[in-house]
């Protein structure tokens, strides 16, 4: 029997390509006067708005609830999940997020808190924050934590200004922080934020911190140095403990990356490294959604030279159980970084997750990530280059010297992966590497799943090496859309809907 | 084409009387690629030798343009805000950025010719 | 352990074609004193779903939930009704567990709903432009006050006293760490501020909010045409988004840039996060605004796409020189906020603020016939403050007691201001009903007695 050959792709008289289907923009959809939202009549009252009252309608699409309902179902279905296959994205961690943290986000009595009401109102949910910062304090040995800031770039700021408050109360705040070129942007744009200047210091031919070149640089001028470890190039910094000492040596202060604590997380403790502050991305050691790009949470723990500049607002126990400490009252807290007290939804997903995972689990989690990421490290060292030699931590870092003569470049690779059901891994970062792929598989990938996996990256290697270039550089082809103009998008930049003409013209 | 001026930082120069035209070298926007926005400076500004002049960027990357010479702005091409293309276009001409009066022409003399422009190229590749 | 799929027989064969006899030798770069040999002995081993929630749930018991009693707080978070659809929605997979749309080819949801996103934002604040959201309306306040410097390169912001006090306090920080100035009067509830005496050639902008903290709405028509006069940038701060539905934007008063809480919208009370900032501004300051922006552009095939675009201004290009050093966004907050505003459209959001202004017109009008009860705020939305015959902090325990959340003490927000002790602030939304506010009146009256 023979099938028809199939006609020219986007054929269809629809656009649409049977699961995907076309979608308009909301604003396209607007019929004037309905809605998908049912309230009651307004009652008689006095008004009251000063004479401010809006004049003009806000300009918002009027639609009914099922055709709001297809509209959100079809834009999802055009977003790549780690809900549907392996999510290898390098420095994000994208694992599993259970449901039931989800779950319990949501009950009454946690969702529907006031951040004001009094805190006897309270008692549960400052006993849950407090519980959660029991867990980190522990898991780092480290004697405090800073839970409020809002994401791991807000942890960032929220150590470095913990840093100078302490250097200031001493009437020293220095001049320059240390931070290695293969620091992920937020590292440099932190420091610079908070009125230092950025000294960068090279990586060694290991792909870590140069020891030598790092003891040179510094002096009585350095506030500190911002390490990621396990950096970002998937390695733990074997010499951090002497970093630690050297810059203590100078006065100053050791503040870690700690958006890769996933890799270590039961099995090293920060605290005994010698690290005075470090954030941890809620979102990725402790898997809270990324949402599409947040929100994320970013607690900081710090050491017990820095606690006492710690921001506001924190919990305390005060003698009629937990207290709220939000005002400063000539303490030495540094300030305050977000309104309220921090991602409480982050909060109690990941003590959830903690709870779940436990001592045990939480150790067997970061084993398998490093497990997972070093058989993926095996399974492709033949195939293609790994920047480093030797085993790696919790993601396996590559370089493009496999696609030499190939005239694929790394971008084109990655584009290729889509069409296979793959997310891209991480691509030209981090920057010390030349066109660097990084693989993060995580520990909640299965074997199987990352022997498939590795056989089809070996297979795209394969055909980048016997030539079929005009492929890649035209991947990917099976997705709702193929490649974008972003030189258009930046060259004329269209933010926001407009009308079409003819219907201003006839307003 | 002799009397371009180059630096290290791949900018052009051209001078003429005490006026000099500042642009970046075809290289230059070889490396960035499509160019998308040209940030220049105000008018009457007074920069200085080797301190950033003006932004240029590129989908993927922002890099400063820095004064080859100290001097004031004396004239900006405000036509790159609406045509960054230009730049890729024509580097060397209507591409240019900015028009400055020089301040020390002793300045001059220190920066590179095309030959010497075109080995540093060479070395980088 | 129900989230982890490898085997023992997985990990055997995993480690034998690594070359590696356990997975500990991975660990052989770690300095051997700081490796821990076996799970950290005083926390508990991993549990079931069942113990979890129990735990979880035991917690939640401990609250009094606003939703399970009549409850008047607001002061920058508001209870609003969520329709189900937003719950549902924003849990569907291929937006709860995607990344950040860095490759567009596979994220084109999410870019499109942050484009509807921007829109909205735009349409609702009567401005030009606005980005893909911050953290919350401190945050998006404080990033405002560095976009007016950088723009005006000025240091100096002058800050109103009704500006909401965790507001002031997050941009007093990065003040003090930055190297800029904040001039700011006291918080007066009746107004009667002159913003523009304190403004001089130094003032990058001036920062107020509307309706302000205590609920008073005010016309910044004239600050706006002074600050530009002077040199200086107008930012107005909304913590009540639902109010732009009734309220004529910062936009048409002629604000540069308008930063808000967008919590009232699709997102839960949740005790203080994660909510979603709101920024918008004018088209020419665009290259100067912080934040993720996605726009529109074609593919290969000519057909409309979206992008992430402008990113060179952010820390992963910029890295120390960009305006921010943000890097996430409140994604999912976002897109709680877009469907909620998708469902209400034109008309809903519309009778949903006519809700919220009515139910706290009524409110006001009941308590201030108390005795001991005056309004100190002609005009709001869905909020005011009113003057107790007694310190407002212990009235609102009182309350609490018989289970009511009555309000928020003004001396929560400023601690040991003898003038501001009697101060309440009082929000009424859709949620509260005609039994909430005769519970409110009547043990306000025996409180009070």
């Amino acid at each position: 029997m023979t099938t028809p050959s199939m006609p020219q792709a986007g054929a269809t008289l629809s656009g649409n390509k049977a699961l995907q289907i076309e979608e308009p923009l909301i604003f396209e959809q607007d019929a004037a006067g309905r809605t998908a939202v049912d309230l009651p009549a307004v009652p008689q009252h006095q008004e009251r708005l000063g004479g401010l009252k809006r004049k003009q309608a806000v300009g918002l699409p009027g639609l009914s609830e099922p055709q709001v309902v297809r509209h959100y179902t079809k834009l999802s279905q055009k977003n790549f999940a780690i809900d549907m296959n392996v999510y290898p994205l390098g420095s994000c961690t994208m694992k599993h997020n259970p449901r039931l943290n989800e779950k319990v986000a949501r009950l009454p009595g946690i969702a529907d808190l006031h951040p004001l009401q009094p805190v006897s109102t309270v008692q549960g949910a400052l006993a849950l924050i407090d519980r959660l910062a029991h867990w980190l304090k522990t898991l780092t040995n480290m004697p405090a934590v800073a839970m409020s800031p809002a994401a791991g770039a807000h942890g960032e700021l929220c150590g470095i200004m913990t840093i100078r408050a302490a250097l200031l109360a001493k009437g020293d705040a220095r001049k320059r922080i240390l931070v290695p070129e293969s620091a992920h942007g937020t590292n440099p744009a932190t420091a610079a934020a908070c009125g230092y200047e950025v000294d960068p210091v090279p990586a060694d031919d290991r792909g870590r911190v140069d020891l030598a070149a790092f003891k040179a640089k510094l002096g009585p001028d350095v506030a500190g140095t911002m390490i990621t470890n396990p950096n970002t190039c998937g390695l733990f910094e074997n010499d951090i403990i002497d970093i630690a000492d050297a810059i203590h040596g100078v006065g100053g202060y050791f503040y870690c990356d700690g958006a890769n604590f996933n890799a270590i997380v039961g099995r090293v403790r920060p605290g005994d490294l010698g690290v005075d502050a470090m954030h941890i991305n809620l979102h990725k050691t402790f898997s809270t959604p990324h949402g599409g790009g947040g929100p994320g949470a970013g607690p900081v723990v710090l050491s017990a030279a820095l606690a006492p500049y710690a921001p506001l607002p924190y919990v305390t126990h005060g003698p009629n159980g937990f207290d709220l400490k939000e005002q400063d009252d000539g303490g030495t807290a540094f300030g305050r970084l977000k309104g309220f007290h921090g991602q409480m939804g982050m909060f109690t997903r990941a003590l959830s997750y903690i709870l779940s995972h436990g001592s045990d689990g939480l150790r067997q989690a970061s084993g398998d990530a490093v497990l997972n990421a070093n058989y993926i490290l095996a399974g492709l060292k033949e195939t293609l280059t790994p920047a480093f030699s030797g085993t790696c931590m919790h993601e396996a870092l590559f370089n493009d010297d496999f696609l030499q003569g190939t005239d694929v470049t790394t971008l084109d690779f990655a584009k290729a992966m889509i069409d296979e059901g793959y997310h891209p891994m991480t691509m030209y970062f981090p920057l010390v590497v030349h066109g660097a792929l990084l693989m993060e598989p995580t520990e909640t990938e299965s074997k199987d799943g990352l022997d498939r996996y590795v056989e089809v990256v070996k297979g795209l290697a394969e055909r980048a090496k016997a030539g079929d270039t005009a492929y890649f550089e035209g991947a990917p082809y099976h997705t709702p859309r193929r490649r974008l103009d972003e030189t258009l998008a930046a060259r004329q930049p269209i933010l926001k809907w407009k009308p079409p003409v003819e219907k201003q013209a006839a307003e | 084409m002799s009397d371009l001026r180059y630096t290290k930082d791949h900018e052009w120069l051209r001078a003429e009387g005490d006026i000099v035209t500042v642009g970046i070298t075809p290289y230059a926007q070889e490396q960035l690629g499509d160019v998308v926005y040209v940030e220049l400076p105000e008018v009457g500004r007074k920069v200085e030798q080797g301190k950033e002049m003006a932004v240029v960027e590129s989908v993927k990357a922002a890099s400063e343009v820095y004064a080859p010479v100290s001097g004031e702005v004396v004239e900006v091409n405000s036509a790159l805000t609406d045509a960054p293309a230009t730049v890729n276009e024509d580097a060397l001409g209507k591409g240019w950025f900015v028009k400055l009066k020089l301040a020390d022409p002793g300045q001059l003399t220190g920066l590179m010719d095309e030959a010497a422009y075109k080995a540093l190229c060479d070395s980088e590749h | 352990m129900r989230y982890l799929p490898l085997t023992e027989a997985d990990r055997r064969v995993m480690l034998a074609k690594i070359g590696v006899p356990s997975i500990d030798s991975l660990y052989a770069d770690v300095p051997s004193k700081a490796l821990l040999k076996a799970p950290i002995a005083d926390l508990p081993d991993h549990q079931g779903e069942i113990e979890v929630e129990r735990q979880m749930q035991a917690f939640a018991n401990q609250n009094l939930g606003t939703a399970s009693c009549p409850s008047f707080l607001g002061a920058g978070a508001y209870r609003h009704h969520v329709p189900a659809t937003v719950d549902y929605l924003i849990q569907r997979g291929e937006f709860l567990t995607s990344y950040t749309p860095y490759q567009p080819e596979v994220t084109q949801g999410t870019l499109q709903y942050l484009f509807e996103f921007q829109t909205q934002v735009a349409l609702l604040t009567g401005m030009d432009v606005a980005n893909a959201s911050m953290y919350d309306g401190a945050t998006s306040t404080c990033e405002a006050v560095q976009m007016a410097n950088r723009i005006t390169r000025r240091k100096k912001a002058v800050v109103s006293g009704g500006l909401h006090p965790h507001y002031h306090e997050v941009i007093a920080t990065l003040a003090k760490f930055t190297g800029f100035e904040i001039v700011s009067p006291q918080p007066a509830p009746q107004g009667g501020e002159d913003l523009m005496a304190m403004v001089d050639k130094d003032t990058s902008c001036i920062v107020v909010q509307y309706p302000d903290v205590f609920g008073q709405v005010r016309d910044y028509t004239k600050l706006a045409e002074a600050a530009h006069a002077a040199g200086a940038l107008l930012i107005v701060a909304v913590t009540e988004i639902v109010s732009l539905g009734l309220l004529t934007p910062p936009g048409d008063m002629g604000a540069d840039i308008v930063t808000a809480e967008g919590q009232s919208l699709g997102n839960p009370l949740g005790f203080g996060g994660p909510y979603v900032g709101l920024f918008a501004t004018r088209d020419k300051y665009l290259r100067q605004m912080p934040g993720r922006l996605a726009g529109q552009t074609v593919d290969a095939e000519g057909r409309r796409g979206w992008v992430l675009t402008l990113s060179t201004r952010e820390q992963h290009i910029r890295r120390e020189k960009a305006t921010s050093n943000i890097c996430t966004n409140s994604g999912l907050c976002a897109l709680a906020f877009t469907i909620h505003l998708s469902l209400l459209g034109e008309a809903g959001l519309r009778q949903l603020a006519e809700l919220n202004h009515a139910a706290a017109s009524r409110l006001a009008d009941r308590l201030s016939a108390i005795d001991g009860v005056d309004l100190q705020t002609p005009q709001f939305f869905n909020e005011f403050t009113l003057k107790l015959s007694k310190p407002a902090a212990k009235v609102v325990e009182e309350l609490a007691q018989r289970r009511i959340l009555g309000g928020v003490p003004v001396s929560r927000l400023w601690p040991g201001r003898p003038e501001l002790e009697n101060l309440l602030l009082v929000a009424a939304t859709e949620t509260v009903t005609d039994d909430d506010m005769a519970a409110l009146e009547t043990a306000l009256k025996e409180v009070l007695r």
